[in-house]
């Protein structure tokens, strides 16, 4: 269920990496199924520069809520602006169309920091 | 044909307006007509509805319907005490000698109102076994950031800026550690044991110099009496902390034991849990704070003193107060419930109030343990968890599905989900206001609902059944805030 | 075992016979009420309780009966207190409706299938709320207005991330010792400005202004809306609720969040409280919000449904980061609040609020020509003014209570012999001319 091309870190978001500069990001079904109804995400501005790991974001459900942490480093320069008026999208569509911010100036070194999809599928078991 | 019963009986304020009605009688004026400020102050349209009396006591007659309550429903909310509102107490707070007072009459024309306040102060001194306390508070968690600038308060004072960690049990009520995160202190989360105690282990490895005290409920939220209390004071004393209580669980101390006497510096006290003001929809509360000796200067105020020479009573603020937390000098009509209960009761009548309350949740709890699955199976206190864990993993029915399926039943939700310790949490407080007979049927229907959960599991999921509004979609509410009337949005 | 005989008196609230209390003890497998609580330590349990005996209702009514005959009551004597907490006449049906036990003996409401009377006329409060003040989002209540006004000032620096609070100097001195409760481990510091002044410190979350003040007065607010903006600090502003009946609110000011005490609206006096504390923002700050709101929904039938909601903002949720550790909403003061908004009405608020304004003046006036006396300002005023007394206000309100009359607040700690007068619908003018001749005999 969980995509092959993508990298993915603990912290359940993943990573598409577009060329060797840019890359999107999202968190995974396994995620947002224990979230429940997202409602709501807070990401840093444009232009934004983060940091591997860091603490990013918020993303909120009616009941829960958790930290974004970005799973590489770069520079914010677009978000998913189809998710102010429709963060079910998240839900929905984890892997797609709810696809949270993209980044550029990325390391593509950090990637060996994530898990390929096998390792995560292992992960989530547990 | 149902729907539209309900569109007219749902129909908002302003939309049921129409110019030109009036809903209350307006005096004319009695005095020469005055020049009025110039129109650059003064506004010009007010939007607020226009209704009859008639109409207006019709609706909000109607609206009321709608509630489950106390007095119409069980209500085995868990460590929401809601217990029956004595009509009495109601009755002497409207009395106009007291709530016709305004608060800022000079004291020597208010004594008999500061006397009760004294009066109440020295019992629930009495009752809980503390020396000194400050009824200003308007709320339990109030009480509780009361409590936690005192802490910090004394801590400065003794030189000791450091101790900024307070410890909360994971089993705590998530305003433990808003208040404690409110006076500036940082929240460390002590796991609970096997036996829902305090981890003793965990407690020793977390006390330092950096220690300022422990925020602990006891009983604990899980409905337990915390066996390692006394361990746990002597602990959290030895390291330099104070020990706070969250008294929302003093129901099932009541007469049977004084935190006081346990070792602890700080309490507060849910006056509309154990003391009966009625919970009014969420609000208003009352949540004193009381304190052993060494912390009187800094108790919040106004605190009420008796002066010995002419036997009169003031109104007084403590030498190193936190300050005031509120305009006056607390919830009064809230104290005087309170006050009144305790003195209808007497020593007698609140002694048996925890038995009682203890009874009626253990026989839950035995009646229904080969149903529900137990988390703690030990004696509890005055109210009881269990899990449905069993039901989600077998029929995929929640919590939230069993819940919902007792309002079919005319019983309201226990308290679900909470603590968040344990997994499909159904926290469960019948109180001491409960008959037998109740609690045979509540014991009843738990048993149908196990039942339905095997043969019917979609009537769980759908329920409930027969309410104004079924199921509410919370996501809808929360994606598109829609928080108030407006022209556009609600016609 | 324990049974009622051996402690000699039964609770009318417990229900449960002595032989309930057997049965149920048989079939929880112990012997005794004592065997529940053995988890109490030894020497701790059952201690000795001190108390007083049990009264019945008529011997307590009868005990309260002398407690309330060592007060003396506004209503027995005419008042003229103010200060924040004002006696305006409460309909009847703000009472008779707000005390139907399906409002009062219920929780705060958690389950929206049972609790659409709640939810729906917080929803109503909300609304109200926001019309009066013409803001664009209210929550559904704070304890009271003093509160309100320090959550809004720690809002305000959860917002714009600044440290400073500015007040200005008339807002009223027991509202600042509060925000300094509440604000005192915060990391904030306050400074105050004059009324002359244009320029904010540096770092500055938000100014705080109270229209009417606390001497009564009614500014322009344009000009702090502006100071405020200009240094991108917020406007903070503490109004009278009863007031916007007639004065230019609060939103049309470009007020960013606007606080009011609700006790005003049809609740009590009541010794101070409980009261209820209106609170309103504007909507882009609505995440930031402390307390409790409600939202419109549907449920799966697609029927309307209200719904308490953004609740991740709150303690229950995200406990030590929450916007607030409050957890109540006064709902039952909000309810009673919105009953009297509902039952005044639109033309209603106007008349009552124009009727404390006439005969304030009215008595300004002749207080102003009493030899001796003097007005403390010639600004504008709603229905509190600032007297100057020939003599302390102490001693003045000593002699007026004599002739039944409860004074005006003494306020000589901030002006010499100042007195702060308040009068509203209730103060008719038989009342107030005592008043006059009153105070014209005391020299």
């Amino acid at each position: 269920m969980n995509p092959k091309e993508l990298k993915y870190s603990k912290d359940h978001e993943w990573v598409k990496t577009e060329g060797n500069d840019s890359a999107l990001i999202g968190i995974t079904e396994f995620a947002t199924d224990s979230l429940g109804d997202v409602v709501f995400i807070e990401l840093p501005d444009i232009g934004t520069k983060i940091t591997q790991f860091e603490k990013i974001g918020e993303i909120e459900s009616v009941k829960a809520v958790s930290d974004i942490f970005t799973p590489i480093s770069g520079k914010i320069i677009e978000q998913n602006n189809e998710l102010i008026n429709n963060p079910e999208l998240i839900n929905n569509s984890p892997f797609e169309d709810g696809w949270m911010f993209k980044v550029e100036n990325i390391n593509t070194d950090e990637l060996d920091n994530l898990m390929n999809s096998d390792e995560y599928d292992q992960l989530i078991k547990e | 044909m149902n729907t539209k019963i309900n569109d007219i009986n749902r129909k908002l304020l302003m939309d049921r307006s129409s110019p030109g009605r009036v809903g209350a009688t307006l005096p004319p004026s009695d005095v020469p007509k005055q020049k009025l400020p110039p129109d650059k102050y003064l506004r010009e349209n007010i939007n607020l509805p226009e209704l009859s009396e008639s109409e207006l006591v019709r609706y909000f007659s109607k609206l009321s319907q709608f509630n489950f309550s106390i007095d119409h429903n069980f209500y085995p909310l868990g460590s929401c005490t809601m217990k029956y509102n004595p009509k009495i107490n109601d009755e002497i707070a409207s009395i106009k000698g007291l709530s016709n007072l305004h608060p800022l009459q000079d004291e020597s024309t208010v004594q008999g109102a500061l006397k009760l306040m004294f009066e109440l102060q020295n019992s629930l001194c009495e009752i809980t076994g503390m020396d000194d306390i400050s009824l200003a508070p308007m709320a339990g968690a109030d009480g509780e950031l009361a409590g936690m600038l005192m802490t910090k308060a004394y801590h400065l004072a003794n030189e000791e800026p450091q101790r900024k960690k307070i410890l909360i049990p994971d089993s705590a009520h998530g305003t433990n550690p808003a208040s404690a995160a409110m006076a500036g202190f940082e929240v460390i989360t002590l796991p609970s044991d096997h036996n829902g105690n305090a981890d003793i282990e965990a407690l020793k490895s977390s006390v330092d110099e950096t220690l300022a005290g422990l925020m602990i409920t006891l009983p604990s939220t899980l409905g337990l009496f915390d066996t390692n209390i006394l361990d746990v004071c002597r602990i959290v004393h030895n390291a330099g902390g104070i020990v706070y209580g969250d008294g929302a669980n003093l129901n099932s101390l009541l007469g049977r034991v004084k935190l006081g006497e346990l070792g602890f510096d700080i309490i507060h006290s849910n006056l509309h849990k154990t003391f009966t003001q009625p919970h009014g929809g969420g609000g208003p509360g009352a949540g004193p704070v009381i304190i052993k000796d060494f912390l009187s200067d800094y108790l919040p105020s106004p605190v009420v003193r008796l002066n010995q020479k002419d036997n009169s009573y003031s109104l007084y603020s403590p030498k190193n107060t936190v300050g005031k937390m509120g305009a006056f000098h607390g919830n009064f009509g809230a104290l005087v419930r309170a006050y009144s209960y305790i003195k209808t009761l007497g020593e007698p009548g609140i002694n048996q109030i925890s038995q009682n309350a203890v009874i009626n949740a253990n026989y839950i709890r035995s009646q229904l343990k080969d149903y529900y699955d137990l988390p703690f199976n030990r004696t509890c206190m005055h109210e009881v968890v269990f899990s449905a864990k069993n039901y989600k993993q077998e029929y995929g029915i929640s919590a939230l599905d069993i819940a919902k399926r007792l309002i079919d039943y005319g019983i309201h939700p226990p308290t679900m989900y909470f603590p968040l310790i344990v997994d499909e949490a159904l926290l469960i407080e019948p109180t001491e206001t409960e008959s037998k007979d109740t609690l045979d049927y509540f014991i009843e229907v738990m048993k149908v609902i196990s039942k339905e959960a095997k043969d019917n599991p979609e009537l769980l999921r759908n329920a409930p059944h027969n309410t104004t509004n079924s199921r509410v979609d919370e996501a809808k509410a929360a994606r598109n805030p829609n928080l108030r009337w407006s022209p556009i949005n609600n016609t | 075992m324990n049974t009622h005989e051996d402690l000699g008196y039964i609770s009318p609230y417990i229900p449960n016979t002595d032989l309930d209390r057997k049965n149920m003890l048989n079939k929880i497998g112990v012997s005794s009420i004592d065997e529940l609580f053995k988890d109490i330590p030894d020497k701790y349990r059952n201690p000795n309780l001190n108390l007083t005996k049990p009264l019945s209702e008529f011997e307590l009514k009868k005990y309260i009966d002398e407690i309330c005959s060592m007060n003396i009551v506004p209503g027995d004597y005419s008042c003229f207190l103010g200060g924040g907490s004002y006696q305006h006449h409460i309909p009847a049906i703000v009472n008779q409706l707000s005390t139907r036990s399906e409002y009062m003996t219920s929780y705060t409401p958690y389950q929206p299938e049972v609790s659409q009377g709640t939810l729906q006329t917080e929803y109503e409060f909300q609304s109200l709320c926001c019309l009066l003040t013409n803001m664009e989002v209210a929550n559904a209540g704070m304890y009271d207005g003093s509160t309100s006004l320090a959550e809004a000032a720690l809002m305000s620096a959860r917002i714009n991330k600044k440290s400073k609070i500015a007040i200005l100097n008339t807002v009223s001195p027991t509202y600042i010792e509060i925000l300094k409760t509440y604000t005192q481990y915060q990391g904030l510091s306050i400074y105050m400005i004059e009324e002359n002044q244009t320029k904010l410190e540096d770092d500055t979350t938000c100014l705080i202004v109270q229209n009417p003040n606390f001497y009564g007065n009614i500014d322009d607010m344009n000009k702090f809306a502006d100071i405020a903006h200009k240094h991108e600090a917020l406007l903070v502003a503490y109004t009278d609720a009863m007031s916007l009946g007639m004065f230019i609110p609060p939103g049309d000011y470009d007020a960013d969040i606007a606080v009011a005490e609700g006790q005003t609206l049809g609740v009590p006096t009541s010794f101070g409280g409980p009261y209820v504390g209106i609170f309103t923002c504007k909507k882009k700050y609505i995440r930031q919000m402390p307390g409790r709101i409600v939202g419109a929904t549907e449920d799966t039938k697609g029927n309307t449904a209200y719904v308490l909601t953004l609740q991740t903002r709150e303690q229950h949720i995200r406990r030590e980061n929450a916007t607030s550790n409050i957890c109540t909403s006064v709902a039952l003061i909000a309810l009673m609040s919105t009953i009297y908004m509902a039952s005044l009405g639109k033309s209603g608020i106007k008349h009552i609020a124009e009727l404390c304004y006439q005969k304030a003046h009215y008595a300004s006036n002749l207080i102003n020509k009493i030899p001796g006396y003097s007005l403390l300002s010639d600004k504008v005023f709603f229905r509190e003014f600032g007297i100057i007394c020939p003599r302390p206000p102490k001693e003045i309100n000593k002699i007026l209570l004599e002739k039944k009359i409860i004074g005006g607040l003494d306020i000589s700690d901030k002006v010499e012999n100042g007195m702060l007068i308040s009068i509203t619908e209730l103060n008719s003018k038989e009342e107030i001319d005592l008043l006059v001749s009153a105070l014209s005999e005391i020299k």
